[in-house]
């Protein structure tokens, strides 16, 4: 379908699908095996400038938007949903940056984020702390010049690859979840280590670490806008930031979809191509329509949400401010009931669909040397991280709440 | 260095149709790209633009108004400017005119900012003669190397460069400027960057006619001195065969019996 991009928009889905098909395909079966992570991808990837094209130019990106990172992502998920993870959760590192960071601190981080010269990662889940990131136990204390971190993150994504992460930690215990602060921490700190690496079901091509913060100094200037402000970060960051896993579901499930097509046509059974009976042809038509369906809900929203954040973003460029500042000056809407929607709805289907693939493609579809399988493995992170589904679901509908709470409270006012 | 690398858009189809009608190739409509064997010409540019700090490359294109395209898509890849040779009266020209009014092209550069080296590929993947390069270097008399596999070394007045040959590797050493066309062991072509593709929109390219290169009517008139006799596809490849039999020894059976055949064992 033609989603009428602008010729900027079009190169970046060109180039990611070249890479995707030319570049990841033939090698992906190696690093899902292997747990390796993909460093000559990441080289290819950063040679034709695909880690900021979300970023504004003034930080050295390419001045997109949400849908710029969304397209890319999808692209690059069709091939290999854990590979194309180095460049969300660098985007996850540098949105928290780019939304609340000073503009001294966006100057520092961005550009190597932007050219992907450096990876980013994020972390705020704790093994207490998951869904519940109020929880949070690690703790920073301000001494002088330095804020001194202790604690143990965990489930990170890109763990040990990166080199700049955003973490969180409470600066006062005492405020629960108004205590809790954002940073931006470099690889190499003294005090700051990696722990255990998961064995996973899927994405394994991206390692997930524990992160070890034992007496870290980090200087003042890296805590990201103000104490206590860490929960507000982090729900800023995932409202731009769940579309991006919701295109990385889609990814994969248009990726599983079209392995299985080219199956399903030659795989013949009682003298005829699989493909021929209703039952499997219901299965792919409804593959296809929930894809199609996730996808333009997809682009509608990021649409919308570029259009309504692009002003705040470039004010705060051209004047030098905090993006959020801009945000609160504009009024500009926020997006958490929506973003969580295109997520929950995106990694719903990729599971289905995923499920359905290998379901089409029969015992083959179950097997290892066979890429189907995999996309079924690959598609069920979707549906967890950035917030599981039943806590999208949660936020959904207190927002519906809220939304006829106010819309009630108005028709009273006007009656 | 000013380096100038030759590009040509050729059809992007390994299946071109022949009219029956007049013998020629039917190229309306076809998908255009870079010729091929050009990306590796590009690929050298601008490696050795890369490698040597002050220097530029322009690409250089005869054709129809729309091998614009076959430049911007060489400015994307990292080359800086183009010029391109468009002229009604340049239709149709022969390899000798072709060569002819690229010389030119490359003198009208040189003008402008002495020209170090001139890169080729080593043929089109249309016409597939090979003779351009060579040609340019006549008309330009300068030194011309063809079928260059490795550059060794190069400095603003010297290249050291391996010339594949059929019976090994020519190391050789050439005065600049020269003519070099490379052939695909050379390099790896990359991928073009997206602010590449983003400046390649808005990056200057010349347009030069007849006139701008004063270029002599009798040396690119239509057709040239080459006759097409005709022109057919090649022949078709011939399919696989698929190995009948339900078990392995009737499979192997058959593998047997058709190596026999065709006298292999
Ligand atoms: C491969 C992988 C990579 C990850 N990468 C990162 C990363 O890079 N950075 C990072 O910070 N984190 C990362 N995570 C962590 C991830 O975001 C959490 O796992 C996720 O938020 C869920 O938290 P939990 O695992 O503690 O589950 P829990 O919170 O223990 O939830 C268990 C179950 O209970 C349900 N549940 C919990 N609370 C509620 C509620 N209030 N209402 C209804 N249901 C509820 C959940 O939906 C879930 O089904 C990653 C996780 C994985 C598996």
């Amino acid at each position: 379908m033609d989603y009428g991009f602008t010729e900027q928009q079009q190169e970046i889905v060109n180039l990611a699908r070249a890479i995707a098909q030319k570049k990841i395909r033939p090698v992906r079966e190696h690093y899902d095996q292997t747990e390796e992570f993909p460093w000559p991808i990441v080289e290819e990837l950063r040679k034709v400038g695909l880690f900021g094209v979300y970023l504004p130019e003034e930080v050295d990106g390419l001045g997109g938007g949400n849908l710029e990172l969304v397209l890319a992502a999808e692209e690059l998920s069709k091939a290999c949903g854990g590979i194309a993870l180095c460049v969300a959760t660098s985007s996850l590192c540098a949105l928290p940056i780019l939304l609340y960071g000073s503009p001294e601190l966006r100057k520092k981080y961005l550009p190597d984020l932007a050219t992907g010269k450096k990876l980013g990662a994020f972390n705020i889940t704790e093994p207490g702390a998951g869904s519940d990131a109020t929880a949070t136990k690690a703790t920073a204390v301000l001494q002088g010049d330095h804020y001194v971190v202790n604690g143990i993150k965990n489930f990170c994504s890109t763990g040990k690859d990166a080199d700049t992460y955003v973490i969180f930690a409470t600066t006062n215990p005492n405020r629960g979840a108004r205590g809790i602060s954002a940073f931006v921490v470099e690889k190499g700190t003294p005090g700051f280590t990696f722990g255990k690496k998961e064995e996973k079901m899927g994405i394994r091509a991206n390692g997930t670490y524990e992160l070890v913060f034992q007496n870290c100094k980090i200087p003042k200037e890296n805590l990201i806008y103000k104490e206590g402000y860490g929960l507000f970060i982090a729900q800023l960051t995932f409202d731009y930031s769940r579309p991006g896993v919701a295109a990385q579901a889609i990814g994969i499930a248009q990726g599983a979809l079209d392995e299985t097509m080219s199956y399903i046509r030659q795989r013949k059974q009682f003298g005829q191509s699989i493909s021929s009976f209703q039952a499997i042809q219901h299965m792919m038509a409804d593959c296809a329509t929930q894809i199609e369906a996730g996808r333009a809900l997809l682009y509608a929203t990021v649409r919308a949400m570029d259009a309504s954040n692009g002003p705040a973003i470039r004010k705060a460029m051209e004047e030098n401010k905090v993006v959020a500042d801009c945000m609160n000056e504009l009024d500009t809407k926020r997006w958490t009931k929506e973003s969580g929607m295109v997520k929950v709805f995106c990694s719903d289907t990729a599971m289905r669909v995923a499920t359905d693939c290998v379901q089409m493609c029969g015992g083959i579809g179950y097997m290892r040397d066979f890429p189907v399988e995999k996309y079924m493995r690959d598609a069920k992170i979707t549906q967890i991280y950035e917030g599981t589904n039943q806590i999208q679901r949660n936020e959904i509908a207190m927002m519906m709440i809220k939304e006829a709470a106010s819309k009630s409270k108005k028709d009273l006012v006007a009656a | 260095m000013h380096i100038v690398v030759c590009v040509k858009q050729t059809p992007a189809a390994t299946q071109v149709p022949v009219d029956a009608a007049t013998g020629k190739l039917k190229t309306e409509g076809l998908p255009y790209g870079l010729n091929p064997w050009d990306e590796y010409a590009i690929e050298e540019a601008i490696r050795i633009k890369e490698k040597l700090a002050g220097s530029t490359v322009t690409v250089l294109s005869l054709g129809p108004a729309r091998a614009e395209e076959a430049i911007r898509a060489a400015i994307a890849l990292g080359c800086d400017e183009g010029a391109h040779l468009v002229d009604p009266s340049f239709d149709g020209t022969d390899n000798m005119g072709s060569s002819y009014l690229l010389s030119l092209g490359i003198r009208k550069l040189n003008a402008a900012k002495p020209v170090g080296l001139v890169l080729c590929g080593k043929q089109s993947n249309d016409n597939e003669s090979g003779s351009v390069a060579p040609a340019l270097g006549a008309w330009l008399d300068w030194p011309s190397v063809a079928y260059v596999r490795k550059f060794a070394s190069i400095d603003e007045k010297l290249a050291k460069i391996e010339r594949a040959a059929e019976d090994g590797t020519d190391s050789l050493e050439v005065d600049l400027p020269a003519v070099v066309s490379v052939i695909k062991e050379i390099n790896e072509p990359r991928l073009p960057s997206l602010k590449g593709k983003m400046n390649s929109k808005k990056a200057p390219v010349a347009k030069w006619g007849a006139a701008e290169l004063q270029a002599e009517a009798a040396k690119v008139s239509a057709g040239g001195r080459l006759e097409i006799v005709g022109q057919t596809p090649p022949p078709p490849r011939g399919g696989g065969i698929v190995v009948p039999g339900a078990t392995a020894q009737e499979k192997a059976a058959f593998v047997a019996n058709k190596l026999k055949e065709l006298k292999f064992i």
